[in-house]
């Protein structure tokens, strides 16, 4: 790229961010870099540059690279969730793209940063994720390569299956920490003068009771903590990697539970900052065709970016032009589709947003169904009425799209063996998935270990024991 | 608020772990040679040079729904109704990506694309010709350059730019100038190469193959790709091996590679009749005290009854002439213990051989027996050579 075109689009950044600020948006600072395919498709691959080795993510550049390669399907942007944040733009880009995923880019990061779910998110990941790197690499040197790597393979095996309120736990167990340092009973050269107002202390606090040890609380829902903190069989450095990954998936967990959200949000603010552009006739037209290739409805898929758009622009007409019975029932007066939407990419998740603003018309004009598959063969259309379309996509978005399940026991049988249960909502697991993962849960437990599930309509134990798989 | 542009060039991460990845496949792929070798992608790849081969167990596996039994929720173009049937099991209206490879119930599998060199060179590892001589007439040197000199004078076609140019900026340097350029003889530096002679045993091989019509489709098939893997495997690892092909039925005779790998043909058997021509092919060609010599043989075992005898005579009379004979008998597809009866050809062999240190039979099954069969020919063994 020419350093013109650069400073062309610096002046575009600028006016850009105007725009933005003009609507309401109110991003950290972004920063720009333009780069090569290899590099947009690595950073695409871990999903955060700087991450720790591991083959699964070697297996998803290799499948993107290979994509793009042969123009199957190419990535403009790649926004990191930081502050300041990132956006990667890819050097083959035209102008107009450039501008286009810049808005978009600026959408996203608006809704990183105001997003409720994103309040607890770590805003300095980056060096979180490099910091592990270089720990990983520590104990690939230390414990061989293959080690480390066969034992991450069990640990991503459960990766999804952290608490997406995680951050509750851990502030009571600081709050618990500051409050037995308080009574901790400090053995120095000084401690003489504790002695001087002992009957004070004595009064104000009082003693804190042995077993006041933060019990096990189950169910857990917290996989990979529950594992690190009470496996009866790793290694310091195993509930380490452990931990790491915990925090990673800490970070990636709101963006799983805001896609379609967020891509919505990122697509109809780019696509009304891009109409504040002065663009030439020709330069709309590309624009234009862009646009409708992010947000066009791919048939008999749901393309997340159509379906948040569609919600949102739903959402500012109903609270700008209320209906009658709207006025009437819910006392709205008009014109607060604005704010209105403002307060919904504040407040919402997927599951609420669709539950809350998926109506009867979008339903309808979405052509939103059901499909299943019938006598094992046909994908068949089931329904189309549209609260049991509603429902079953907020059921698929649970849990974004994971089984739940819980440890139940950590001590089962009365000899430390594992466990866990599967909150069964309807749909059936996977049963060969579910054993060869119940051996990589086997592999962080280090016991027999036993997950309950409903199999054919029928509750089911799994076991394995290091050697064989069992199941009644 | 800005925009970047820096150096990428370093930038290998998800080269490196594609690399990790890679290392996984092939693991796999070892784990898994056994079906890998008689895969039909592979024998019928017509010098393709990479094929998909399916490899069990490099999934990442997670706790997740059944695809199949769940209901999911898609978008139709506004006229779609409860019934309609959007797509055929494997492809729900392309609503899974490739991320979803081998949900599908029977679909074990994890499908790599293998480069087939590199496929050949794991199979091969530990394969070499068993009981090779050292035959001191015919010993035939083959000749390779090997560049591995720098010398100031030289071919100028050989000049080593990148030397000539260090070699520049050192002398202008040492002259007080920082700079490249004003280049002279002095500067100049050449690649210069060595001949290396490598002596080598000269090697036969004899592939003979039943092709009576008692050879069905998989029996024929079996034979050839372990014919395939035989002779990919000669030309990798050795220079100087001749390979003849005989065909028989109830008579043999040489033919070329393609009429090898490809004829059909019918009729009753004969297994002498290609012992026979082994033998004057050998008589008239390659002397056994020039050639160390490896015939092999694969039928199905069902010879003329009246013409045992002779083929046990000249099984003995070749295995006196040759460094091992191999023999495979190949079964009916999936019958494990089918014909292990006297009838068959390979436990006359064992019964009646003379010379049986220098016999090796197998019996081939199943697809997945063409590898270990292959190791049982041409794997390491712990035998002295007999001087």
């Amino acid at each position: 790229m020419e350093d013109k075109e650069i400073k062309e689009l610096e002046k575009a950044v600028e006016q850009i961010w105007e725009v933005a600020r003009g609507f309401g948006l109110d991003p950290y600072p972004t920063n720009f870099e333009i780069v090569p395919a290899t590099v947009m498709y690595e950073v695409g691959s871990y999903a955060l540059p700087g991450r720790y080795s591991h083959w699964t993510f070697g297996k998803t550049y290799h499948r993107m690279k290979t994509m793009y390669d042969f123009g199957l399907s190419k990535i403009y942007e790649v926004v990191i969730n930081t502050n300041p944040a990132y956006g990667f733009l890819l050097e083959t880009n035209s102008p107009i793209q450039n501008k286009m995923v810049i808005a978009h880019v600026l959408g996203h990061v608006d809704f990183f940063k105001n997003n409720s779910y994103f309040s607890k998110t770590n805003r300095r990941m980056v060096e979180s994720v490099s910091t592990h790197a270089q720990r990983m690499m520590e104990y690939e040197f230390k414990h061989g390569r293959k080690t480390v790597e066969r034992f991450l393979d069990a640990v991503l095996a459960i990766e999804e299956h952290i608490d997406p309120y995680f951050f509750i736990k851990r502030e009571i167990s600081i709050a618990e920490e500051k409050r037995r340092a308080e009574h901790r009973v400090k053995d120095g050269p000084y401690d003489d003068l504790w002695l001087l107002d002992k009957s004070a202390r004595a009064a104000k606090i009082p003693e804190i009771p042995d077993d006041d040890k933060p019990r096990e609380r189950l169910p857990e829902k917290d996989l990979l903590y529950y594992l690190m903190k009470n496996s009866p069989s790793l290694a310091p450095w195993q509930r380490d990697a452990i931990a790491m990954v915990h925090e990673e998936m800490e970070y990636f967990v709101p963006q799983m539970q805001t896609k379609i959200m967020n891509e919505g949000w990122a697509s109809i603010w780019h696509a009304r900052i891009m109409r504040e552009l002065d663009l030439s006739d020709n330069d709309h037209i590309e624009f234009a065709n862009l646009h409708s290739g992010v947000v066009s409805p791919q048939k008999g898929q749901l393309n997340p970016y159509y379906l948040g758009f569609k919600i949102y622009e739903d959402i500012e007409r109903r609270w700008n032009e209320p209906s009658k019975e709207e006025r009437e029932k819910f006392g709205r007066v008009g014109n607060e589709g604005r704010e209105k939407i403002f307060e919904v990419r504040e407040l919402d998740n997927d599951v609420s947003f669709l539950r809350n603003y998926l109506t009867e018309e979008l339903c309808e004009e979405l052509d939103l169904f059901v499909f299943e598959l019938v006598e094992e063969e046909e994908w068949t259309i089931t329904e189309k009425r549209w609260e049991r379309v509603r429902d079953q996509l907020v059921s698929n978005m649970t849990n974004f799209g994971f089984p739940y399940l819980q440890v139940e026991d950590g001590d089962y049988n009365g000899n430390r063996e594992l466990y866990m249960k599967h909150n069964y909502e309807g749909t059936e697991l996977d049963m060969r998935y579910a054993r060869k993962a119940l051996e990589h849960v086997y592999t962080l437990w280090g016991r027999p270990v036993h997950l309950e599930t409903v199999m054919d309509e029928e509750s089911t134990v799994l076991h394995f024991n290091g050697d064989e798989h069992g199941e009644d | 608020m800005s925009i970047q542009r820096n150096d990428w060039s370093l930038q290998r991460k998800g080269i490196i772990d594609q690399e990790r990845h890679k290392d996984r496949v092939k693991e796999a792929i070892r784990k898994n040679l056994g079906s890998i070798v008689s895969n039909e992608a592979i024998i019928l790849s017509d010098g393709k040079r990479t094929v998909k081969v399916p490899i069990k167990a490099l999934d990442e596996y997670k706790f997740r729904f059944n695809y199949q039994k769940g209901k999911h929720v898609g978008q139709g173009d506004g006229k779609t109704r409860v019934g309609d049937v959007i797509g055929r099991e494997n492809r729900p209206g392309s609503g899974q990506g490739s991320g979803q490879a081998g949900q599908d119930a029977g679909a074990d599998y994890y499908e790599a694309e293998v480069n087939i060199d590199e496929l050949a060179a794991l199979i091969f590892e530990d394969l070499h010709l068993p009981y090779l001589e050292e035959k001191a007439k015919k010993a035939v040197q083959s000749r390779k350059t090997q560049f591995n000199e720098i010398r100031r004078t030289g071919v100028i076609a050989n000049l080593d730019k990148r030397r000539m140019i260090l070699e520049n900026i050192r002398r202008n340097a040492r002259e007080g100038k920082a700079r490249f350029g004003d280049i002279k003889k002095e500067d100049l530096r050449f690649k210069t190469w060595e001949e290396v002679m490598r002596y080598e045993s000269n090697a036969v091989v004899i592939a003979m193959i039943d092709v009576s019509g008692s050879m069905g489709e998989f029996k024929k098939y079996i034979a050839r790709s372990f014919y395939f893997w035989m002779v990919r495997f000669l030309r990798t690892k050795y220079d100087n091996v001749e390979i003849v092909f005989i065909s028989h039925h109830t008579e043999a005779k040489e033919v070329t590679e393609e009429q090898f790998f490809t004829q059909g043909e019918s009729g009753g058997t004969v297994v002498s009749s290609a012992y026979q021509l082994a033998l004057d092919i050998i008589k008239q060609r390659f002397r056994p005290s020039d050639w160390n010599i490896y015939p092999f043989h694969f039928s199905d075992g069902d010879n003329y009854y009246s013409d045992n005898e002779e083929a046990v005579r000249l099984a003995d009379e070749l295995i006196a002439t040759c460094n091992l004979f191999g023999y495979g008998e190949i079964g009916e597809e999936g019958s494990s213990s089918y014909r292990r009866s006297s009838g068959a050809l390979l436990s006359i062999f064992s019964d009646r051989l003379n010379h049986k240190d220098r016999f090796v039979g197998v019996r081939i099954d199943d697809k997945e027996d063409v590898y270990p069969a292959l190791k049982q020919f041409f794997g390491k063994r712990n035998v002295e050579i007999p001087a």
